[in-house]
């Protein structure tokens, strides 16, 4: 609908927000921002302090920023294999994930409709399953299989969770593709496969980052299935080694949070970076059922 | 038909790991629930519906990670959705310091929540936490608590670590809402001489319900399902203060050996989760709006 309107310099979005005085806006946004940033840094501090000056001088900046924690950390645990652990269980299921999810997705949008949308409400009804519900039965069933305490039953577990979000995703992407360049294709006598590989992947581009930070967000930080299958030291990922910190270091807070500093720091920075995919990809998550 | 075979090539793997490592183990869940298997010996007697009827009306500590589960729902849904639907709308516009704000915001829902667990440990701790120390300095010292320590605040002291972390994301789903709503409206409500208030009553609200029920029923389910930040921050204490359900049901199986029982409480932790996304589906379909 359009009206003659006599006002229109400002057609920027006019919400509310624009008629508040520009300051009075950031009191709120700086004060919500100081409420983030401080916890964080305080905990980035204490990795620098040691126990009794923290417990002197809890918040104010470290008295010299000595990497005493950071090597003990080093020394005494096994940070690099908790962190290599880490990395190939995220890194090889978001792969699997993504294979068989872009394989699905494209089964999906080239089927018979009926076929192809009974298909993808079974798949994505998935997510209507709440992890936990699936905790029991699934380490009951992995200790019948000997994939308890192995990283390929956690791989294995991931990957099946997180299949239904990413065909959720990348089945809505496939299907705003213009059919013309598929049928072009189907013309030209290309197979499936050639089409998937050469067509529909290089396209889905988007869609694939978004669901691959996703998933990789998810499984990088995942504590439920590492606590439940994971027993051997050697094979803990990072969260749930930080997990078993709690334990043994009690109150060693400067120690734990060198632990949560060196397994954030990859996230942010890759954060700092690919920020634009992080928001598009963890809010595609929460518009699941 | 021929056309499609070859199509199951591209279904078989993805479509059977999914049934047999998450769709079996969930349907499976409903045939234990119905044992009195302890997990570790070989025999388990079908017990019927025994293991519901005794936690449904001879359980108070389920009743009470029911109750919990409850309260720490209402508290992260009502302040959770308050405060992202007006950070939305102060960063609703494109400006640098706008996408700055939204960057930071949503910062701490990438960290892992064992690691915001920690972070908060630290904030809440009664001798040398932030908050403590804080209050001091600020001459508050009546406000003092033992933030997880008391039986009475402790769920709500989570409850607050559960919005700061996700507060950001929610936020990013109202901005997108809000960024769809024709600027033509906006415009009309300017020459008809509406107040800010009644442009929020009478053009923004309305066309942000179905943003708004995606936001609640997100919050209420993610909510729900609140499991790791609460292992790590009291583990359901103290004296149960803050069992919420799915640590309830960790708990009865991994630490007392009913698995049989624990099946039961996920059976109905799950029905109880199918109806909250089932009410959404319908709610979002009653509001469809179209401009």
């Amino acid at each position: 609908m359009s009206l003659p309107t006599p006002n229109l310099q400002e057609s920027t979005h006019p919400v509310p927000s624009r008629k508040w005085p520009e300051l009075l806006r950031h009191i709120p946004l700086v004060l919500y921002s100081l409420i983030i940033i401080t916890p964080l840094s305080l905990v980035f501090f204490a990795t620098f302090k040691d126990l009794s000056q923290l417990y002197t001088n809890p918040l104010g900046l470290p008295r010299s920023w000595d990497l005493a924690n950071y090597s003990r950390l080093f020394a005494n645990e096994n940070m690099a294999v908790y962190f290599k652990n880490s990395m190939i269980v995220t890194f090889t299921s978001v792969f699997f994930i993504l294979f068989f999810g872009s394989m699905i997705s494209y089964a999906i949008i080239r089927m018979p409709k009926w076929t192809g949308a009974i298909l993808f409400s079974f798949i994505t009804l998935g997510m209507m399953i709440p992890t936990q519900v699936n905790m029991i039965p699934t380490y009951v069933f992995f200790a019948k299989l000997d994939l308890l305490n192995k990283h390929l039953g956690l791989i294995i577990v991931t990957v099946a969770t997180l299949l239904p979000i990413c065909v959720f995703i990348l089945t809505g992407f496939m299907k705003t593709l213009p059919k013309g360049l598929i049928e072009a294709a189907m013309i030209d006598g290309a197979s499936h496969w050639k089409i998937y590989t050469r067509l529909v992947l290089p396209l889905s581009g988007p869609a694939l980052a978004t669901a691959a930070i996703f998933c990789f967000v998810i499984a990088w930080n995942d504590l439920l299935y590492p606590l439940l299958f994971i027993k051997s030291a050697e094979l803990k990922t990072l969260p749930l080694a930080l997990l078993q910190f709690q334990g043994e270091y009690l109150t060693d807070y400067p120690m734990i949070f060198s632990g949560v500093v060196v397994a954030s720091i990859p996230m942010v920075i890759i954060y700092t970076f690919l920020q634009k995919y992080f928001i598009a990809g963890m809010t595609a998550g929460s518009m699941k059922g | 038909m021929r056309k499609y075979w070859p199509l199951s090539f591209f279904i078989l793997p993805g479509l059977l790991m999914y049934v047999i490592f998450f769709v079996f183990p969930a349907i499976s869940a409903l045939g234990l629930s119905l044992t009195d298997w302890n997990g570790i010996t070989p025999e388990r007697n079908f017990v019927g519906l025994a293991n519901y009827k005794e936690m449904l009306t001879n359980d108070p500590i389920f009743a009470q990670a029911f109750g919990n589960n409850i309260k720490y729902m209402l508290f992260v849904v009502f302040f959770q959705t308050l405060f992202s639907l007006i950070f939305a709308m102060m960063l609703v516009k494109n400006s640098r310091l706008n996408v700055f704000y939204r960057a930071l915001f949503f910062l701490p829902t990438i960290i892992a929540s064992i690691s915001v667990a920690f972070i908060w440990i630290f904030v809440y701790d009664p001798s040398i936490g932030s908050l403590n120390t804080f209050l001091t300095k600020l001459k508050l010292d009546f406000l003092i608590q033992s933030w997880l320590g008391d039986k009475n605040i402790a769920i709500y002291s989570i409850a607050v670590v559960q919005c700061w972390a996700h507060i950001g994301q929610v936020m990013v789903i109202f901005i997108a809402g809000l960024q769809s709503i024709p600027k033509s409206l906006y415009e009309v409500a300017r020459i008809e001489g509406a107040t800010p208030w009644q442009t929020f009553r009478h053009v923004t609200w309305p066309l942000l319900a179905p943003s708004a029920t995606i936001v609640v029923a997100y919050t209420t389910l993610q909510s729900f399902k609140a499991f790791d930040l609460i292992l790590a921050m009291t583990d359901g204490g103290p004296s149960y203060a803050t069992e919420i359900l799915s640590l309830f049901l960790y708990h009865q199986a991994f630490n007392h050996y009913k698995f049989g029982y624990a099946s039961a409480t996920a059976v109905i932790f799950m029905l109880i989760v199918a109806s909250i996304t089932l009410l959404q589906f319908k709610i979002l379909r009653a509001n469809k709006v179209s401009y």
